[in-house]
């Protein structure tokens, strides 16, 4: 089922959320809504999901506008940042509520939880309660509970915000699977570039309150629309009106016509990579990447001059 | 700080307690018993002592389940939907705290009266407020009107509309959410509010003791048979029913520390 939004304004008093967002998800496909905080990326979703009521635009899903439509008859799932889980109920409970409201047979809704969770692999622990769960555990009893009831529509807002990066990780890709074995429309928000990038088939980039390029994370990182896309979506250098990624400058120990001279300030060894940082003959600075092979072979050292060339190069 | 200054501190507050409330009470447990625990026993069940217990009790019945209803009801008001004038009635809930019972017993008194706004048109139907059960049930729903409210709002405001909003997503009608998620996550703040109320109803004297008019054996609730009995000179009995009254404070409080447990965890 996909998901279109149309001309969303949302005002919280005199801040505006949401500044005429209009976004168009694909049926069964995955889509992060990404931007910094503040942007209205959580907001959008939640006007999405029928918490938040519009002040200008309309919601549609599945063709049908919904805009005036309460949030428990969307058809949608919803999955919080802090889980929101029920805290006087057990895992199954919770897992159980959405089927409970819609009075189904005791052994369907049975069968659908012990399957639900072992999906999320919570099967031994059916009825311990909320508190009696690390963070990771909760998020994955969410995501269960919301994909109980069979939902056109996922929405997931900030879904590993409050995990750690081990956790956020594996929960990222165990959500990536999950979205390929079920195909169910899926809407992630996050501030993560990497999440994004890692999980998505498309990015929706906000900032301010305004969309500011959609499309593949591909596409964004190599055709950003402006300069903000393209320092959201990944690290960049500027010389003056260019803007390079760090991956994209060559060093070399000998000046040519192209190059600049350059100071190398600090070596940062990250594994495979390391990252340079330089300062050019007029105070600037540079952020370049290069693999362990290549500084070693530059035998790069603190305080060494090298001259330095970038091989692609963007200007807005 | 020094042992001296923190054993003073200690003992002053805890002298300061001697004399302010253990004292008082010891004295009237003692009283009681003097002459051992059957005269004190005969003291609180001479008919007229039960009838006011009774009285007391069938007010309480009446008072504490419909300021429990109230009391939710006004708490969902003030801590999940916005209206105009939400803060004049926030503010106008704690107005039984800061007004004098006596006060509020000579309102009713006004409205209910013969010559009242109320009253001229009941006195017409048949029906009698003051002197008789509804005024003494309406001048003690009012002096407990605060106590649910003040206890539940805090919770509502810190477990947050979260869980609320994530039983809409799974298809919750606002009935379904209030009784399957709303209630049992303020259960502890509830019933901390209904023993409250249930402490000031029991005790209330100043409000009641105005529009009951006082009529023994009819309009007698227990704290009205204290002040009857010590006035006619059977301090015994006054002693015998303020013991039934303390006994009664002493459950809540138990009642209280283990709900107050209940509430932190």
């Amino acid at each position: 089922m996909g998901i279109v939004a149309e001309g969303i304004t949302k005002r919280f008093g005199e801040f505006t959320a949401l500044h005429d967002v209009s976004i168009e998800i694909e049926p069964g496909s995955l889509t992060a809504l990404l931007g910094p905080s503040g942007s209205g990326k959580s907001t959008l979703l939640r006007v999405i999901a029928g918490l938040e009521r519009p002040d200008t635009g309309r919601v549609l899903l599945d063709g049908k506008d919904v805009t005036g439509v309460p949030p428990q008859r969307r058809g949608v799932g919803f999955v919080f940042q802090h889980y929101a889980a029920f805290k006087h109920m057990t895992v199954h409970q919770n897992v159980a509520f959405g089927l409970r409201v819609r009075r189904r047979p005791r052994k369907e809704v049975r069968e659908r939880v012990t399957e639900l969770l072992q999906l999320v692999q919570l099967e031994g622990f059916a009825d311990r309660f909320p508190a009696q769960l690390s963070g990771g555990q909760r998020q994955r009893m969410g995501l269960a509970r919301a994909l109980a009831v069979d939902p056109a529509v996922l929405l997931l807002d900030e879904p590993f915000g409050a995990l750690d990066a081990r956790v956020r990780k594996e929960l990222r890709r165990w959500l990536r699977r999950l979205h390929d074995e079920t195909h169910t429309t899926t809407l992630i928000v996050t501030h993560d570039q990497e999440e994004a990038m890692e999980v998505s088939d498309r990015i929706v980039l906000m900032n301010d309150g305004k969309v500011e390029q959609s499309g593949g994370p591909r596409e964004l990182y190599e055709q950003p629309a402006n300069e903000f896309v393209m320092g959201f979506v990944g690290p960049v250098n500027q010389i003056g009106e260019a803007f390079v990624r760090p991956h994209d400058l060559e060093l070399s120990l000998h000046p040519n016509h192209a190059t600049r001279e350059a100071m190398v300030e600090r070596l940062v060894h990250l594994g495979f990579e390391v990252r340079v940082e330089l300062m050019l003959e007029n105070g600037e600075q540079l952020s370049v990447q290069v693999t362990r092979d290549e500084a070693e072979t530059l035998e790069l050292e603190r305080g060494q001059i090298v001259y330095v060339r970038p091989l692609r190069e963007t200007v807005f | 700080m020094t042992v001296l200054s923190r054993w003073l501190l200690r003992y002053t507050a805890l002298g300061y307690l001697a004399m302010l409330l253990l004292i008082p009470v010891g004295m009237v447990f003692y009283r009681t018993f003097e002459h051992g625990f059957w005269p004190a026993w005969h003291a609180i069940t001479s008919p007229e002592a039960v009838h006011a217990l009774e009285v007391t009790l069938e007010i309480c019945a009446i008072v504490v389940p419909l300021n429990t209803v109230f009391g939710i009801v006004a708490s969902l008001a003030i801590a999940r939907s916005r209206f105009p004038g939400r803060g004049v009635f926030n503010a106008l809930v704690d107005l039984p705290l800061a007004l004098s019972p006596v006060v509020v017993g000579l309102s009713l008194f006004l409205l209910y009266g013969r010559l009242g706004w109320f009253g001229t048109w009941l006195a017409d139907h048949g029906i009698q407020v003051l002197f008789a059960l509804p005024g003494m049930v309406l001048a003690t729903m009012f002096i407990s009107l605060p106590f649910v409210v003040r206890e539940v709002v805090p919770v509502l405001r810190e477990i947050g509309v979260e869980q609320e909003q994530a039983a809409a997503t799974l298809g919750a009608s606002p009935w379904q959410t209030f009784w399957r998620v709303t209630l049992p996550a303020i259960r502890w703040g509830v019933a901390y509010g209904v023993v409250l109320t249930t402490a000031r109803a029991l005790g209330e004297f100043g409000a009641v003791s105005i529009v009951s008019g006082n009529l023994i054996g009819k309009t007698e609730t227990l704290t009205l048979y204290v002040q009857n009995q010590y006035e006619n000179f059977n301090v015994p009995g006054a002693y015998a029913a303020s013991v039934l009254l303390a006994l009664l404070a002493i459950a809540v409080l138990v009642v209280l520390t283990v709900l107050g447990r209940k509430k932190e965890a």
